[in-house]
Order: structure tokens, then C-alpha cells, then sequence
């Protein structure tokens, strides 16, 4: 990192990205901006309306304020279920991943193959799935006696839209997690047994720290994505029962494109937007200090 | 501390059906004697590597029997097998500190707490490693790292046999000379057996009592470092040890002598030779260059080494290098060669002849 | 032994991952008929209606051909804008280089639903709207800086000894970088256009945010299978079926390479 030379020409060749970046993320954040410091009595007539918007949003007595931090909530427990579950799932699958021969290339290929399925047809595999007349899911667990529906019954909507993410991403984690353990010399291992250490000690204290930095992309990568998990839900839950399921993408398209109530829309996208950002920012923060670190 | 027999070991890689099978190591018989240090000593891929992994149990053989203290091991897992290694690049668990480094391999068997910190007090000293016990293993040089994984190869005192797998490749030079010091004062104070792979005749022939010489999965020749330099067993051997290697001529032996294009070397012994090719060779340390006198050579050049002067001189279109004394001065092309009677060494097809030395020469 | 066990429970794993998959190619081959009249565990009249419906209808194969269309057109403009600031990234340090990389990538991490009114708005106002350049160019927002983080990590793996040692032979720098630059990353290039392929393929709320008819994609067509009789599930499933048959073609191509790019090449 440190001795790459000094050149300021350099920019010419960021200058593409910065030109695209600069139309398709501030131009569309700006009117975002506009949005939401303005209020509209229809007909296209806006006046300036200063930060109430923001400070409805940010007032969970308020009916939206409420409604933002429930959705905040709720998305964070979210995020966090999907990472306990799928990063010790996705580990585990890695580690079970064969390491020669044509096996490696069908692993891989099938473990990846739900991430490369468009996320409405996630959610459409999942709704027929999980159904009580025509799906495998639905119909078995209410046959041995579980109570389950997943449009009606708050828990079983979780429980499916926590199951569908795992189904969905574990293969990115196991890939990642993958690609890490590939890069561990055989020395180590074969140290390990020579040192008579146990399975569980190779992965303590070989494997795990090993693998530290590409988990640190997996958590980077997972975190986000879920916390903007809008499309899988949609379509199998609708954000429901009641507002169950209601993360905060579908609340803002729900206000957004739905209710058309741009100027709630506007100050939650970019509270929303904000929140993001900085849990993105700590998260490359912690990334680039390893790569430091790994560095010298 | 044992015994170590390879019985008739081999290793084959399986080839593809009905072609011939490829061994990666070629039948061989040695017997490692307890308490002693051996170099496996050749260049890459000539199988050091695979024999010292069938010891540890990391290859298991295609052929043969491999007995610790007469017991067979062959199939045993490495785990089982009492070994201890140390591998060309440094191997050390990032989240322990140097002392849990050493202290690992005694720990997962079981050992009484207050005895391993004994021993990793003991090895630590050893190995200069006593200030950094209690850092992290992690953010150390290269050097430190290496000496933890000779630390952690030493640290178990009831080991069969030590493995080093080039273990100063990743050392600065300056070090590796201390550190190789360092591993023959440890085998000294361990009493433990040591077999060392390397493909650096200066760390074999220094560390070793005895050294293996391989090449193409063979094994080319087992002896004391004297002996290597003395007697090379095998033409390879002679070129690959001494620094320049043997001079080997093509020659055609009559009776004591032997003939090189039309010059005659004295062999000082009779040879009952097999069919092949013939060939003499000599190491430039036996072999002497003056202005006149002895058998007619060109000389090419002269390279001043410092501590001593090599000549490059050709006989008869085959290049030589001789040692050049430093009384000698030289004008000229012409130079008068004398090898030292009882170092000229008879080879046919690379294996050298032993002669039949009269105790009485039959003419004076 | 141990080794069989991890065989066991990765095969455990695979089946439990193609099950769900499994359910959707059965009712995919049966008639409405046969799925609403109880569980079959397979189909047992087997029917290719549904995928018959599908090629032989514009509204649904048009679809397949606008997604396509657009992820391809997305994937060549993504990696082309991302190549060279991903070797000014790697290669050199310059004013704000830091926090212009990090800005990048927040946009990678930015909710698409924050960015679905204004982007409604954007191309509605510069005429792109409803077509295949809108979703194409929406998808850029997230697919141009993935694509630089990607080639950033493959292009750092590459030693700038190269770079030097050919300008030394007298390459220009163009030259270089097409004719000895470019094949030395192409694996990377592979992973990157691997994933912008990947993420443009499986959005869906840009996607149909930004389209009504010309350009309308797979995915929004096949939220719209309600007929007189109800749900279509047989063609719902058909039509999901179809989707995932070009993204299992692409990671076949990339397999060798799938685990190294999942690391952003930086493992």
C-alpha cells in the first residue's frame, strides 16, 4: 500500500468513473435532497418545509417516526439472525467442500447456483415452497402436526423469510470462506498433525484466523445486503402479516411508490441512506487496517 | 529417540493405466542410527522431499516396510508416529504467543503443565527466543517465525526422529550460518535423531555426520562428509560436492594407467573394469598446475579466489580445473598438470570402480 | 473416515439446497390442473405447456430478450468504466484516492429502493425511460464500483515490475495495457463481468421501476400470471425455471475462478 508512487495523473483515469458516479448517485441524491426539505399541496407546488420532515422521521411518537424505528428494528434483528446463522453455516459448508478431483467444480458450481437466480424468482420459489396446499415446506410441516402459515401467522413469516435468505446466501459466504481456506499452505496442516492437534485446534488456530480478512468481506457484504433486503420478502410475505415483515426497503417503497408521499420518502431515504453509510464506513475501516496489518 | 529402518522403500505416483509406473523415489535400504544427524542432500525434485514425507507419515509408500526400533510404521498416521518437522516456510498459529507456540505440540498430548514449561523454557533458551516468549507469534520477522518452528520441531524431548525440510530457506544469510550452528549445538545437547533435507552441500556437509546424496529418486551414495569428498560413489556426486566439482576425462584404462588422449595418468592401482563408458575423475584440490614438468595442458585463465587460485586449462579439447599454487607463476599457453597419486578415481557409467591396490609395485 | 463424513453432510447440504429448486422444475412440467389437485412428489402427466407458452409468446420470451439485453449492455459499460480507475487505484496513490474509493463503494452499499423515485424521475426527464439503456445504466450505480473493487484486488495481484519492464522495452502505454496488461488480469476481468452480470440479473425493483412496456423485464412479466382462473403456477414455474438457466451457464464458465472472485480476488 505504502510505496505505490505518487502521481496525480492517475486521475485522468478515475475521471469515467467520477463522471457516471456523479450523474447516476448525486444528481438522483439531490433530488432527494429537494424532496425532502420541501412539501407539495399537489399540482406540483412545492414550498420549503425546513427539517420537519426529519424530525417526524426521527420522532418515533410521530405515526412515520414510529413506524421508521419498528422498521429499523426489525431489519436490524434480521440482519443480525441471517449473519449468526449463515456465517458459521457458511464456514462449516466451505470446510466440507472437497478439495480435489471433478467434485470441487460441481460444489461450487451448485453452492452458487442461488445466488445467479433473480430475487423475485427467489421469492417466487420460496411462496410456492412454503404454501400449505401446493408447496413441499408448507404442506409437510403442517402434516407432522406444526402449525405453520406463513401469510398468516407472524412467526411462521419470519421463520420463512429467515430460512429463504439462508437458502439464498449461505453459498456466498461458503464461497468466500472457500476461497480463504484454499490459500492456506498444506504445511500448516500438515504441522498441525504432526503437532498432534485436533480438528477442532486446526480450526481455532490455523483456519479461522486464516479465513479473518475474507470474513470480514463476507460480514461487509451480507450485512448490506440484508439490510436492504426489499425484492425476496416482497414477494412472499408483501412486508407481512400486518407489518411483520416489513423491512425498511418495503416501507419506503410502500411510502415512496406506493402512498407517493415524497417528502417522508425522501427525509427516511436519506436517514436510511446515512445509516448505511456509516456502518459501511466502519466496516472499511476495519478492512483496509487488516490489510495494513497483513501488510507489514 | 529410535531407529528408523527403511526396508525396501519406494514411491510410485500411480501413472496412467498400462504405462510404465514413474517412481518419484527408487528402491533404497538405510537404516538411521539413533542419536545422529543425517543430511538428505540434492537438487530439487531428485525425492528428499518424498522420503522425508514417508518418514513423517505425510506420503505413505507404494513399496516397502519403514520400521521405528523394528516396529513397522508403514501405514501408521503421523500423528502416531512420535515425528517431529519443520517445514521450509514457517509454520506458526497467529493467535498464540511464542511460548503457546512451543508449548502446543506438548500440550495436545497431555503433558503436565508445569513440565512443558520446563522444556519451553529449556528450547527458548536454545533458540535465542527467551525476550519474545510472551508476543504474539504474529507480528515477528520471517527469522523469528522460522526459529518457533524449530522450537515447536525440537520441543518434545521423546520424539523418534526430528524432520527439517529446508528449514533456512526464508533466512537471511547472515543468520542461517548462526542458526545452522545453532541446530548442530541442539542436536549435540538433545542427543536426538536429525535428518535434514536440503539442496546447499555447505548446510549438509556442516550439519550432517552422515549425508545422503539423491538424484532422479536414487540414492546415489550415503557416507560421512569425508567420504563424499574422498570417494564420490557416483560421477553426480563428485561434480554436485566440492566447490568447483570433480574434473571428469574420458579415458581408456591400460593396465595402471589410464589414457587420455595419448597422455598417460598413473592409477597406482590395477582395475577389473565392466563394459561401458570409462572415465577418470579428480577434484581440483588434489590436482596441481605448474610451468613445466607432468602431463602437457593449455592453460585458459587463471581465477584468483583470494584465499587460493584456480587454473582453467583444457587437455585435449576437454576443459579442467586445477589448483595454482601461490609460488607458481605461469607465461604462456603451456602448463605441466600433477594430480596427486591415490585421488584419481576410475568411473564406469558413473559408478566409480575400486581398484585392486598391490602393495609391492611391480616395477619401480 | 472424517473425510467421508464431510462428504455426507456437503451432500446433505447440496440436497437441502436443491430441493425448493426441485419443487419449482415439478410444477413447472404439470398442468394447473394436476398442482391444485394435491401433493405429487412428481409429475405424473408430465406436460411441456408451459414452457410452450413461454416460446411461443411475445409478452414472455420478449422479456427474456429486454433482461438480457440489458445485463449485457450493463456488463460491457461496467467493466470498460471500471478497468482504468481500477489500475489508477492499484498502481497509484493521488490526491483524495482514499476517500474517492470509499465514496465508490458506499454506492455499492446503497438501498436500491432509496435510489427507485429519483432514478424514476432522472430518465423519465432524459427521454431513456422504458427502455433497455435505463435499467442498463441504473444498474451501473452498484455494478461500476463492485467492478472496480473486484478488478482493484486481481490488478494489485499483479507485480508493477511488468508495468515498468514494458515501458522499458519502449511500449507505449495504451499498447501495454491492451497487449500485455489486459490477458494478465483477464481472470479478473472474467470475475468481474462474472458479478456485474450476476447483480444486474437478479434486481428486480430498478428493473421494474424503470420500465412499463418496451423494455419490460423477465421478472416483471412473471408478476403478472393471474388469469381468469386464478394464479398460473404452472408458468410461474416455467418462466422461473427459464431464469436460472443463464446464470447456471455463466458459472459454469467461471467455476475455476468463482471462489478466488467471491474474495474480490484478494485472498
Amino acid at each position: 500500500m505504502l510505496d505505490k508512487p505518487w502521481n496525480n495523473r492517475a486521475w485522468f483515469f478515475v475521471i469515467p468513473v467520477l463522471v457516471f458516479v456523479l450523474f447516476s448517485s448525486i444528481i438522483p441524491m439531490m433530488t432527494v435532497v429537494n424532496y425532502s426539505v420541501q412539501d407539495t399541496m399537489g399540482q406540483n407546488n412545492f414550498f420549503w418545509n425546513g427539517a420537519a420532515w426529519f424530525q417526524n422521521l426521527l420522532d418515533p411518537t410521530t405515526d412515520i417516526g414510529g413506524r421508521f424505528a419498528a422498521a429499523l428494528v426489525r431489519n436490524l434483528i434480521f440482519s443480525l439472525v441471517v449473519l449468526c446463522i449463515e456465517l458459521p453455516l457458511g464456514i462449516a459448508v466451505a470446510i466440507c467442500i472437497p478439495r480435489h478431483g471433478w467434485r470441487v467444480g460441481a460444489a461450487l458450481v451448485l453452492i452458487a447456483l442461488p445466488l445467479l437466480i433473480p430475487w423475485t424468482v427467489v421469492g417466487t420459489i420460496w411462496q410456492i415452497f412454503a404454501r400449505q396446499d401446493i408447496g413441499l415446506l408448507g404442506a409437510a410441516l403442517n402434516s407432522v402436526g406444526i402449525h405453520y402459515n406463513d401469510t398468516q401467522d407472524p412467526t411462521s413469516a419470519w421463520a420463512t423469510i429467515v430460512v429463504m435468505d439462508v437458502w439464498h446466501w449461505t453459498g456466498m459466504v461458503a464461497l468466500l470462506a472457500y476461497a480463504g481456506l484454499k490459500a492456506i499452505p498444506d504445511a500448516f496442516y500438515q504441522a498441525a498433525r504432526i503437532d498432534g492437534a485436533s480438528r477442532w485446534s486446526v480450526f481455532r488456530n490455523i483456519e479461522l484466523p486464516k479465513l479473518q480478512k475474507v470474513l470480514v468481506i463476507a460480514v461487509l457484504l451480507r450485512f448490506m445486503e440484508s439490510f436492504m433486503i426489499y425484492t425476496e420478502p416482497s414477494v412472499v410475505t408483501g412486508g407481512g402479516p400486518g407489518e411483520a415483515t416489513s423491512f425498511l426497503s418495503l416501507d419506503l417503497v410502500k411510502i415512496a411508490l406506493g402512498q407517493v408521499d415524497l417528502g417522508n420518502a425522501a427525509a427516511m431515504s436519506l436517514v436510511y441512506n446515512l445509516i448505511t453509510l456509516s456502518l459501511c464506513w466502519i466496516f472499511f475501516t476495519v478492512m483496509t487496517q487488516l490489510e495494513q496489518r497483513k501488510g507489514s | 529417540m529410535a531407529t528408523i529402518t527403511l526396508d525396501h522403500i519406494a514411491h510410485a505416483y500411480p501413472g496412467p493405466s498400462g504405462a510404465e509406473k514413474r517412481y518419484a523415489l527408487k528402491p533404497i535400504e538405510h537404516v538411521w542410527q539413533n542419536g545422529r544427524a543425517y543430511a538428505l542432500l540434492g537438487p530439487s525434485g531428485c525425492g528428499k522431499t518424498t522420503l522425508l514425507n514417508i518418514i513423517s507419515g505425510l506420503v505413505i509408500p507404494s513399496d516397502g516396510r519403514l520400521l521405528f526400533d523394528g516396529q513397522d510404521v508403514t501405514r501408521l498416521p503421523t500423528e502416531k508416529r512420535n515425528i517431529a518437522q519443520v517445514f521450509q516456510f514457517p509454520v506458526i498459529y497467529d493467535t498464540m504467543t511464542v511460548a503457546e507456540n512451543l508449548a502446543f505440540p506438548l500440550k495436545n498430548r497431555g503433558m503436565e503443565r508445569r513440565l512443558i514449561e520446563a522444556r519451553v523454557a529449556e528450547i527458548a533458551e536454545l533458540l535465542d527466543l527467551t525476550p519474545v516468549l510472551r508476543r504474539r507469534a504474529r507480528g515477528l520477522t520471517a527469522d523469528a517465525k522460522q526459529k518457533i518452528s524449530l522450537g515447536r520441531g525440537l520441543v518434545r524431548s521423546d520424539v523418534s526422529a526430528v524432520l527439517f525440510d529446508e528449514p533456512l530457506t526464508v533466512i537471511d544469510p547472515a543468520l542461517k550460518w548462526e542458526l545452522r550452528s545453532k541446530l548442530k549445538a541442539v542436536h549435540q545437547a538433545l542427543d536426538m535423531l536429525m535428518i535434514y533435507v536440503t539442496h546447499d552441500q555447505v548446510e549438509a556437509l556442516t550439519f550432517a555426520d552422515e549425508v545422503v546424496v539423491m538424484k532422479d529418486g536414487a540414492v546415489l551414495q550415503i557416507g560421512t562428509p569425508a567420504d563424499l569428498f574422498e570417494r564420490p560413489a557416483h560421477s553426480f556426486v563428485g561434480y554436485f560436492i566440492g566447490s568447483p566439482g570433480m574434473n571428469f576425462l574420458p579415458a581408456v584404462i591400460e593396465g595402471r594407467q589410464a589414457v587420455v588422449d595419448g597422455q598417460r595418468f598413473d592409477l597406482g592401482a590395477q582395475y577389473a573394469l565392466p563394459a561401458g563408458d570409462v572415465q577418470i575423475g579428480f577434484r581440483p584440490d588434489y590436482a596441481t598446475v605448474t610451468a613445466s614438468g607432468g602431463i602437457p595442458v593449455k592453460l585458459q585463465r587463471i581465477e584468483d579466489l583470494g584465499r587460493r587460485r584456480l587454473a582453467r586449462v583444457t587437455l585435449g579439447g576437454h576443459g579442467l580445473v586445477a589448483t595454482l599454487p601461490n609460488d607458481v607463476t605461469l607465461t604462456g599457453e603451456a602448463a605441466g598438470l600433477h594430480v596427486q597419486p591415490g585421488h584419481l578415481h576410475v568411473y564406469v557409467d558413473e559408478h566409480r570402480i575400486e581398484g585392486q591396490r598391490m602393495t609391492e609395485p611391480l616395477h619401480a | 473416515m472424517r473425510i467421508q463424513g464431510r462428504g455426507i453432510a456437503i451432500t446433505i447440504y447440496l440436497l437441502a439446497l436443491f430441493l425448493p429448486i426441485y419443487w419449482l422444475l415439478n410444477m413447472s412440467f404439470k398442468t394447473n390442473g394436476e398442482i391444485m389437485s394435491g401433493l405429487n412428489f412428481w409429475p405424473h402427466h408430465v406436460t411441456l405447456r408451459n414452457y410452450a407458452h413461454i416460446f411461443t409468446d411475445p409478452a414472455w420470451y420478449l422479456g427474456f430478450v429486454h433482461s438480457l439485453t440489458y445485463v449485457a449492455l450493463n456488463t460491457v459499460i461496467s467493466v470498460s468504466l471500471a478497468l482504468p480507475a481500477a489500475y489508477a487505484f492499484s498502481r497509484y496513490r493521488f490526491i483524495g484516492d482514499k476517500h474517492l474509493f470509499f465514496w465508490l463503494l458506499s454506492n455499492l452499499m446503497a438501498p436500491t429502493a432509496v435510489y427507485a423515485m429519483p432514478f424514476f424521475n432522472l430518465y423519465y426527464s432524459i427521454g431513456l425511460f422504458d427502455t433497455v439503456w435505463a435499467v442498463a445504466l441504473a444498474h451501473c450505480l452498484f455494478n461500476v464500483p463492485l467492478a472496480v473493487w473486484i478488478l482493484e484486488g486481481f490488478i494489485s495481484g499483479v507485480p508493477r515490475e511488468i508495468d515498468e519492464t514494458a515501458a522499458l522495452d519502449g511500449y507505449s502505454f495504451p499498447r501495454f495495457f491492451i497487449k500485455i496488461f489486459l490477458p494478465l488480469i483477464a481472470n479478473g476481468i472474467g470475475v468481474a463481468a462474472f458479478f456485474c452480470f450476476m447483480f444486474s440479473w437478479v434486481e428486480q425493483l430498478l428493473a421494474t421501476t424503470l420500465t412499463t412496456v418496451h423494455a419490460k423485464p423477465i421478472v416483471a412479466v412473471m408478476t403478472r400470471v393471474y388469469s381468469a382462473e386464478g394464479m398460473d403456477w404452472g408458468l410461474l414455474a416455467a418462466a422461473g425455471v427459464l431464469t436460472m438457466v443463464p446464470g447456471a451457464i455463466v458459472i459454469w464458465f467461471v467455476r475455476n475462478h468463482i471462489a478466488k472472485g467471491f474474495a474480490l480476488g484478494r485472498v
